[in-house]
């Protein structure tokens, strides 16, 4: 290593750097949207692809969610004679930070892998640069509808998530443990609003999909084109989505729930 | 596979986000229960609101009759100015009067309604004349305190002067 000097410069610069692209690359993507938006069948394409079959595992997670959740928090209320409020503990968890936050990091993992892997080969075959040869431009053939799909698909997730999570709490709470039915919905109808609460889990959701499938996209178009490349590329992927989402999370529940 | 039944695919799919967001919406939240269109309002005044909240339940003989829409502070009196969308159906007589309760012992404090004997009954917009505050906790320790302080202190007084007559 050279003078420590050089190199913690060299570092800031290199993060400074980084973050300027992302910006810089962020603007040409949001400018490249119009011209995807003149053929919707590739967003629709996308859609399918990052939604439809990432059905599985979301509703899934939800299920197994909500039932853990239901058992946890009536082993921890019943101590204090509350178990009926479970429904409201169970719905706002889900609604305002598990639905989204779960959501988006199984997203990171489910379609955000696969889509920085797609731009990746891409690029390592040549075909981004094959488009840009025939005057296409690949961020609005093949980064705009990937990004768009994202976005749309993420709160349609999220809220399956919640859905089928209270669901599943449902099960466990009143079917197996024998909760009182009108309790359990009636305190949580009492307790949940429809637009500070589930509003903004929703709103935190779309603004997880804008990061999930940015960092994505962008990780897919900035590869280094060699195999190892694609593979740190879907590393990385992961990493910078799950650990933005949180970071962001934070913010966000600071915001819309502190008043 | 073919374009349309990818787009048959979508169209389930967020179709199916439509539905859960339904399903939050109503069965999960409280849209749906009575909007802004079959209430009325009335307006109590109390000099101490204690803990209460907007969206609290207002109760009389326990069924919930209507939900506290505002609280403010009435500038001129320092009273705590508490606004009630009623629901249409139910009118109470002018001299109901109006409690603010706790649920349990540690519950949420909502508006208890008691009916009077009035043959007229409160208009939309009229204020509720007989309130009663919440209770603060604090206030009731110190009182109790204060009062086991006065008896501590009445037992011994007839001591003093006769110790200082003495002198």
């Amino acid at each position: 290593m050279t003078n420590p000097f050089t190199f913690v410069g060299a570092r800031t610069i290199e993060v400074l750097r980084a973050l300027g692209h992302h910006a810089y690359f962020f603007v040409a993507l949001l400018r490249s949207i119009p011209t995807a938006l003149r053929r919707p069948l590739l967003v629709i394409q996308q859609v399918h692809a990052i939604g439809n079959l990432s059905l599985l595992i979301i509703m899934a997670s939800g299920l197994a969610v909500g039932f853990v959740l239901a058992l946890q928090s009536y082993y921890a209320l019943v101590t204090y004679g509350a178990s009926e409020s479970l429904g409201l503990l169970v719905n706002l968890s889900l609604v305002r930070e598990l639905g989204p936050v779960v959501t988006a990091l199984l997203f990171a993992g489910r379609a955000g892998t696969s889509l920085t892997a797609e731009i990746g080969l891409m690029k390592a075959g040549e075909q981004l640069a094959a488009m840009e040869m025939m005057a296409i431009d690949p961020k609005s053939r093949v980064l705009a509808p990937r990004f768009l799909g994202g976005i749309v698909a993420m709160p349609v997730l999220a809220v399956l998530f919640s859905s089928i999570g209270i669901l599943g709490a449902y099960v466990v709470a009143v079917r197996l443990i024998g909760v009182d039915d009108g309790n359990f919905w009636s305190i949580m109808q009492n307790g949940v609003d429809v637009w500070r609460d589930v509003g903004n889990g929703i709103l935190k959701s779309i603004v997880f999909g804008v990061i999930c499938t940015f960092v994505a996209v962008y990780q897919g178009y900035e590869t280094q084109a060699t195999p190892e490349g694609v593979a740190h590329a879907t590393t990385r992927t992961v990493v910078f989505s799950s650990l933005s989402v949180l970071a962001m999370d934070f913010v966000l529940t600071a915001l819309m729930f502190s008043h | 596979m073919g374009k349309k039944s990818i787009e048959t695919l979508v169209g389930v799919f967020v179709l199916l986000g439509i539905l859960g967001l339904l399903f939050l919406a109503f069965k999960a939240a409280n849209l749906g229960s009575f909007g802004g269109g079959d209430t009325y309002t009335l307006l109590a005044k109390f000099d101490n609101i204690g803990g209460l909240k907007v969206r609290a339940p207002v109760r009389s003989a326990g069924v919930t009759v209507g939900r506290v829409a505002a609280i403010t502070l009435d500038p001129k009196t320092y009273q705590g100015v508490v606004r009630l969308d009623m629901q249409r159906v139910v009118q109470f007589p002018i001299d109901s009067s109006a409690r603010i309760l706790t649920s349990g012992l540690l519950g949420d404090q909502y508006i208890g309604l008691e009916a009077g004997g009035d043959e007229k009954v409160l208009a939309p917009g009229e204020t509720i004349k007989q309130t009663q505050s919440a209770v603060v906790l604090e206030s009731l320790i110190s009182q109790f305190l204060f009062n086991k302080a006065a008896d501590a202190g009445a037992t011994p007084a007839p001591a003093a002067p006769a110790n200082g007559g003495k002198k």
